[in-house]
Parts: structure tokens; C-alpha cells; sequence
């Protein structure tokens, strides 16, 4: 009698992995098959017209945007961004970067850009963009400076911002990513503290969202975490998202970015 | 001629030294930064107000052991505890478990409190997203403990016994402040901070605690 209720309960646990298993398999097999079409790619072309194409107040192309590594040039930046220019004073993620150029170079309010909602106007130009110019590193490593002062005083707030507790759920960021090998539901959790986890994650987005058929930036995957844990709106390229920026990218030093991302 | 030349000669030593020889600000000018930073980068939103990003007292403590990767002291966890253990009020009626259907519910909406919920719509619990509880429910997160059989595992053959008390009592307080019990719980203080209400708490507990429970099976 024991012996069949320890053999009915085996079954039944194995049949529990079994459908875990084959529910993450599926979704992993799922993400394979759309690698081949990633709508993602729609949006890097798009990008890449709106970089040459002559636009705003100043009718003019964002070809002498400085990103990091002199005008004009476009590969390998992303691998090395948050980073501090020295023209604004301040330290610039790419989508925070862009709204730079498009300010300089072709006359846009960046401010307006920054207000307005994520997928509308401009702001799905800025995406588009940000999407094209992620995909030109594509493969590249991680490789975030950290030589200036801003760099690395940059990194010690998003430390500090990943670790605080607040809102109405006490949730930090890191209460979903700083372990290994966790889940919230049947999704995966990367531990954001290190690597694996800090490159895989930071290094994933611009990404298409199969769930809502949207393609996020790394602006708004930060902005829809801080309205899971009940925080208030982060503005868009604002100081505390882009030191959190820092703070995953250098983390992640060194892990291959696999942007644009699919993701569920 | 010879001080044109060295002016921004010096400039250059200066900010190559500036670059990599200063050391960084003290932990405490940081953290004073990072408290001026979030000041300028969030706004309110529907519901989420600003005042959800002023940390209280415990969650500031919390948030340094966290950050440090130790655990938070031991006498400032007595007295997180204690203080959180002050907020812990037992049922009105004294009533301590509802429906375990209505609790099932609670336990699976993730919904409530963001920026784009209805401030008047019920919250719900997110419990699953955390733990398994049911046994039928095979989405279940991993941050938590398993819930399942928390009732009979605990020997709860009937909550309303005495022998069942103190299960009951304590299973009431860590759903309403888990602070008490655990100074830096990553738990959400779901009766302190007004998460849930009393009688979704209560169906929550019949979830976990009546032995007609699915949990309980």
C-alpha cells in the first residue's frame, strides 16, 4: 500500500516538472522559431532610414550624432553606453543620447520628446532608432567605461536605487533579481547582481514583446519595472534610470548582447 | 609663449589626474546623491505619489544590509520587529479565516496599487508569484517558500481549536506585517500598508489554514 501511494506520488510529482518543464521548453521553442522572423527587424530598418533621413525644425540627419565613439559613428557604441559626455555634463544612455541629437542636430525639444508617451510621435522614432543602433553591436560584449568620475559615482547610485525598498510593496529591485535561479510565475529571473544574469538581462533590450506586439526600449523595460513595484513614474532618461543603466551594464561587463531581443 | 603652452598642459595633468586618482565621494555624499537624484526623477502617477519613493525608517535599513550583503544587525532587526509588531491587530469580530475560494482568487490576481490600476479596484494578493500554494496551480514563482499543505503540515485539523491558536495567530500577523517576525522579509506588508483588507486577509487565511482547502489536500 505504501509502495503504490510512494509510486502515485512520484508520478505525480514528475508529472508536475513534466508540464514546468515542457511550459519553459515551450516558450524557449517558441522564442527559436520567431528568431527567424523577429518583427524587431521591421523596427531596426526603420531606424536606420531615420538616421540619414533629413528631419525636424533644422531639416537635418542625425549622421554627425556623437555616441560615444565620435560623430557619426554607430557600431560598437551601445556596448559602451551609459557614458559621460562631455558636452552635455552629463552621463547619457542611448535613448537619453539621442534625444541629444535630435535636439542639436535637428532642432526637436528634447523635453517634449522625453513627455511624450512610449510608442507615440517621436518617441517611437527614438525606439526605432535605439533598435538599429543596439542591432549594429549585436554580438559585441559589454563594455561600459568606468575611468570617469561620473562613471563610477553613476554606478554606486544605481546601486543603491537597485537595493531600495519602497513603495506600497516594499519591493526593491533586487527582491526579484538578486538570486539565482528564481522565478515570479513561470518566468525566469535573472540575478541582475552578476553575470550571467547582469548581461543577459541588460544586454537583451531593445527587445519585441510577442505578449503585446511591442518593441520596448531599454527606457520603458525600466519604466514598466518601476510600475510593478508600485513605484511612481520614472521620467524618461532620467538620472535614476540611466545610473540603474550603469549600474546592470557594468555588472554585466564582458556578456555578449543579444539585442534586439524577442521576448514573451 | 612658454605659459600658453603650459596652461593647458596643466589642465591636461590636471584632469588626467582628476580621472584617475580621486577617489570616489564618501558612501555617505553617495547616498545623499542617490536621495537627491530620486527627488528629481520620478513623478506622481495615478495613485503612485511620490511618497512611495521616501523610504521609512525600516526599509532604509533593510535596503543598506541589502546592498552591503550582510544581514541587518541584530538588535535594529529586534527593533524592526517589535515596531512592526506593534501594527498587528487581531480581527474585530475574531473571526481569523473567510472563504478559501474568494482567498483563491486573492492568492492569483497580481493586480493593484500601480500607477495604471483604479485606486477604488480591489487589490489583489500576488501571492502566486511568489509561492506555490494549490496543488492544481503549476504557474507558481520561487521566491517564496511552498504554501502547499501549510495548514495540515501544521497539524490544523480544525482552526478553531486551541491547539490551533498559535498557527492561526502567527499565520494572521505574517500576512499582515511580515516584518515582525523577519526584519528585512522581502514579504509585502499587505494589512500595514494597506495592501489587502481585513476580510480579503481572511480569505486568504482559509486558503492556507481550513482543511477544505485545496492547499489542505
Amino acid at each position: 500500500m505504501k509502495k503504490i501511494a510512494l509510486a502515485v506520488g512520484l508520478v505525480g510529482l514528475s508529472a508536475i516538472a513534466f508540464a514546468q518543464k515542457s511550459s519553459t521548453d515551450s516558450i524557449a521553442e517558441y522564442r527559436q522559431m520567431l528568431q527567424d522572423g523577429n518583427p524587431a527587424d521591421l523596427f531596426e530598418a526603420k531606424g536606420e532610414g531615420l538616421w540619414t533621413q533629413k528631419r525636424g525644425p533644422k531639416n537635418a540627419s542625425l549622421e554627425k550624432c556623437d555616441l560615444g565613439k565620435g560623430p557619426g559613428v554607430f557600431k560598437g557604441v551601445w556596448v559602451e553606453l551609459p557614458r559621460y559626455f562631455a558636452d552635455t555634463g552629463r552621463v547619457q544612455d542611448l535613448e537619453s543620447r539621442l534625444l541629444t541629437c535630435m535636439q542639436e542636430l535637428q532642432g526637436f525639444d528634447a523635453q517634449e520628446i522625453a513627455k511624450t508617451p512610449f510608442g507615440r510621435g517621436e518617441q517611437s522614432n527614438v525606439t526605432a532608432l535605439a533598435t538599429w543602433i543596439a542591432a549594429e553591436s549585436k554580438g559585441m560584449k559589454l563594455n561600459l567605461p568606468q575611468d570617469h568620475m561620473e562613471e563610477r559615482k553613476m554606478y554606486e547610485v544605481g546601486k543603491r536605487l537597485f537595493f531600495m525598498r519602497g513603495g506600497s510593496h516594499d519591493f526593491a529591485c533586487a527582491t526579484c533579481h538578486s538570486q539565482d535561479d528564481k522565478r515570479i510565475r513561470l518566468q525566469d529571473l535573472p540575478n541582475i547582481t552578476k553575470n550571467p544574469g547582469a548581461g543577459n538581462g541588460f544586454g537583451a533590450w531593445p527587445a519585441y514583446r510577442v505578449s503585446n506586439g511591442q518593441m520596448w526600449g531599454a527606457q520603458l523595460r525600466l519604466n514598466d519595472c518601476y510600475r510593478q513595484q508600485r513605484f511612481p513614474y520614472p521620467i524618461f532618461g532620467s538620472d535614476a534610470t540611466i545610473a540603474l543603466g550603469v549600474y546592470m551594464g557594468v555588472n554585466g561587463k564582458g556578456g555578449a548582447t543579444v539585442a534586439p531581443a524577442i521576448k514573451r | 609663449m612658454q605659459s600658453k603652452f603650459l596652461l593647458p598642459l596643466a589642465a591636461a595633468a590636471v584632469s588626467f589626474l582628476t580621472a584617475c586618482s580621486t577617489p570616489l565621494p564618501s558612501s555617505a555624499d553617495l547616498d545623499k546623491l542617490t536621495k537627491d537624484i530620486v527627488a528629481r526623477s520620478f513623478r506622481a502617477e495615478g495613485q503612485a505619489q511620490l511618497d512611495r519613493v521616501n523610504p521609512d525608517e525600516d526599509n532604509l535599513l533593510c535596503s543598506q544590509a541589502d546592498q552591503s550583503g550582510n544581514t541587518i544587525d541584530e538588535k535594529l532587526a529586534t527593533a524592526v520587529e517589535a515596531r512592526n509588531m506593534q501594527t498587528i491587530k487581531a480581527p474585530v469580530d475574531g473571526k481569523y479565516l473567510g472563504d478559501f475560494k474568494e482567498g483563491e482568487k486573492i492568492a492569483q490576481s497580481g493586480s493593484g496599487k500601480t500607477w495604471t490600476d483604479k485606486a477604488d479596484a480591489a487589490n489583489g494578493g500576488n501571492c502566486y508569484n511568489c509561492h506555490q500554494i494549490s496543488k492544481e496551480e503549476l504557474s507558481y514563482g520561487t521566491l517564496g517558500p511552498s504554501l502547499y499543505n501549510y495548514g495540515k503540515m501544521r497539524g490544523v485539523a480544525n482552526p478553531n481549536n486551541a491547539e490551533s491558536k498559535p498557527i492561526v495567530e502567527y499565520t494572521w500577523g505574517k500576512i499582515n506585517n511580515p516584518r515582525a517576525y523577519n526584519a528585512c522579509s522581502s514579504m509585502p506588508r499587505f494589512g500595514h500598508k494597506g495592501v489587502l483588507t481585513e476580510m480579503q486577509i481572511k480569505h486568504v487565511m482559509a486558503l492556507l489554514l481550513d482543511p477544505a482547502s485545496p492547499v489542505n489536500k
